[in-house]
């Protein structure tokens, strides 16, 4: 038996260097693949707590299939978003999109 | 040690070796493939919780659909044509917010007393499928409406102009 804690241990991890991709990227694209680790470490953690703490074990896997719906329509809006950038602008670097930076 | 554990831990290093790839690949391209290790290793770990339809689904969308989207957009970007500079100026930062959020997270796990139900149990395709058509049935109808605007948008967004 897994304890419950060593998933939570690892679905932080991944949140945690999903964030610090994020932060620390400058190159579109990679920062949206650290969104997508970060909500895979939030659905693996919904998935756990389901197994673990719901008797029926349903409503966390529910969840999680809305997660992945609603991160699947992300990338797709947001890949997008980046081939415009990189249209108007020639680059996909998210520093250089700073035409409205005060 | 059981099988479930050995995969677990297996499956579990998996991820996070594609996860800290991800978070300092020097290249584009290597970074989506240490992404696709990281989520088909998250794929093992819901089958190791006994959800296999998640599994699955993690197979179909992330390893399939959102990773051929990501090559995608790295070819059309020409990101892998770019020189080194990946990490940006705030990268010290970076390490310091998600060695924080690790820390409390991890802090948080240990001091909280879960609730326990026993052990593992399967949870059949049949029983995902009847939920979700009954008692989740207007949220699935709200993200089928969801995945129809980001698609159509996602298309406007992408198209080239007619005048360029």
């Amino acid at each position: 038996m897994i304890p419950l804690e060593h998933f939570l241990v690892v679905s932080g991890a991944l949140f945690s260097l999903g964030l610090y991709t994020v932060l620390a990227r400058r190159n579109g694209v990679l920062v949206l693949m650290g969104v997508e680790l970060m909500l895979n470490g939030v659905t693996l953690n919904l998935v756990a707590f389901s197994v673990f703490s719901d008797p029926q074990r349903l409503v966390g896997q529910i969840f999680a299939i809305f997660v992945i719906t609603v991160a699947a329509a992300e990338v797709a809006l947001a890949l997008a978003i980046i081939l415009r950038l990189y249209r108007n602008r020639q680059t996909a670097n998210v520093d250089q999109a700073d035409l409205m930076r005060w | 040690m059981n099988t479930f554990q050995v995969a677990f831990y297996v499956l579990a290093l998996m991820a996070l070796a594609g996860a800290a790839g991800l978070a300092w690949a020097r290249s584009v391209v290597h970074g989506a493939l240490f992404l696709i290790l990281a989520l088909l290793a998250v794929a093992g770990l819901f089958l190791v919780l006994l959800a296999d339809f998640l599994a699955l689904v993690q197979v179909l969308l992330y390893g399939g659909a959102v990773a051929i989207l990501i090559l995608f957009a790295m070819m059309l970007t020409r990101a892998r044509e770019e020189p080194a500079a990946l990490d940006n100026a705030q990268k010290p930062w970076a390490m310091l917010v998600c060695l924080l959020v690790f820390l409390g997270t991890v802090a948080v796990a240990y001091a909280t007393p879960w609730p326990r139900s026993g052990s593992f149990s399967h949870v059949g395709f049949e029983a995902i499928g009847v939920s979700l058509f009954t008692q989740w049935a207007i949220p699935f109808e709200i993200a089928s409406l969801v995945l129809l605007v980001a698609m159509v948008g996602a298309i406007i967004i992408a198209r080239a102009e007619e005048q360029e």
